[in-house]
């Protein structure tokens, strides 16, 4: 390698240069459910941030019509990192589930493994939008139930107000601890194994 | 690493020379991106910046953050690397389609073994 004066952000986090195949895990949920949470726990280097942005039809520069706004969309998201082995990494994305972000989703999530709903009791109602929209595209996904620890619902009640399918993994979490997040990533990955299992039978 | 956070859309016109769009479509936010050459004289700052970082494989996800740009802009920035053959893009394999929404038992697998290593 080069010696460099100016070493680039990352470069003691620096992938091997065998990897080929990045694979994707979207988390989602609503604000303050711990998205970033788990994402750190598990992830190998500090979780982190960037930008995705929307640009509108018929925007123009000379269009001076005294509008001095943007013009555009921006949702920020945060993502981890787990190297699998010398060829493959998984990425780890964390964004809002809210209806309004969802042009976030086609960018970001196509193609992705599969995805962990994050749901807080308190606001059951922020993951409708998520599970709705994970049902009508035919990602895999699970429901983890970040309760801190405490567990204070029976999570076939937290079933019953999601409406959820019978199916759909749902599991407690501690979004904090990182085997308590590990447990969620496999049993997601285990859930999707079963549907690919059930496609080749 | 949020140089760029606050700046105006002035600046980011500056930085993709007035472009909003014409970036690569097969580029993925965990497209990695590899260097192929080492920065040049003369080169835009960012662009040097991308070959630095990106000696070892990089996403264009990590690219963006280590930028402190949105990923829109940096996808423009790779584009031109591309296209001037001093990057090369590994993408995600296998293509995601309707057809094969889900990944391979083969990386279901890998992933699998993983997980329960970490």
């Amino acid at each position: 390698m080069h010696s460099t004066t100016s070493d680039p952000p990352g470069t003691a986090d620096a992938l091997p240069s065998t990897v080929e195949q990045a694979l994707k895990i979207a988390v989602v949920g609503g604000f303050g459910v711990g998205k970033t949470t788990l994402v750190r726990s598990v992830s190998e280097i500090r979780p982190l941030n960037t930008e995705e942005s929307m640009t509108q039809a018929g925007q123009g520069i000379d269009d001076v019509n005294g509008v001095e706004e943007k013009r555009s969309t921006t949702v920020a998201f945060d993502f981890g990192r787990i190297t699998l082995d010398a060829t493959s990494v998984l990425y780890l994305f964390g964004a809002p589930g809210q209806q309004r972000f969802w042009f976030l989703w086609d960018r970001l999530f196509s193609g992705a493994l599969g995805a962990v709903v994050l749901v807080d009791t308190r606001r059951l109602a922020d993951s409708f939008y998520a599970i709705d929209r994970l049902e009508a595209q035919g990602i895999p996904f699970v429901v983890a139930h970040n309760d801190f620890g405490e567990a204070d619902h029976d999570l076939e009640q937290v079933r019953a107000a999601l409406d959820l399918d019978p199916a759909v993994p749902l599991l407690r979490c501690d979004a904090r601890d990182r085997a308590s997040a590990k447990k969620v990533l496999i049993a997601l990955v285990e859930h999707v194994r079963t549907l690919v299992m059930g496609r080749t039978r | 690493m949020s140089r760029y956070r606050d700046e105006t859309p002035d600046r980011l016109y500056v930085i993709t020379s007035g472009r909003s769009g014409g970036s690569d479509e097969s580029l993925d936010a965990v497209t990695l991106i590899v260097a192929e050459s080492e920065p040049t004289a003369g080169m835009q700052s960012e662009h040097v910046e991308i070959l630095r970082m990106c000696r070892s494989p990089m996403a264009v996800v990590e690219v963006a953050a280590h930028l402190g740009l949105p990923v829109t802009v940096v996808k423009i920035l790779l584009t031109d690397l591309l296209d001037s053959g001093r990057i090369t893009a590994r993408h995600p394999r296998p293509a995601p389609s309707p057809a094969h929404p889900f990944a391979s038992p083969e990386v279901l697998e890998k992933v699998l073994v993983a997980l329960h290593n970490l």
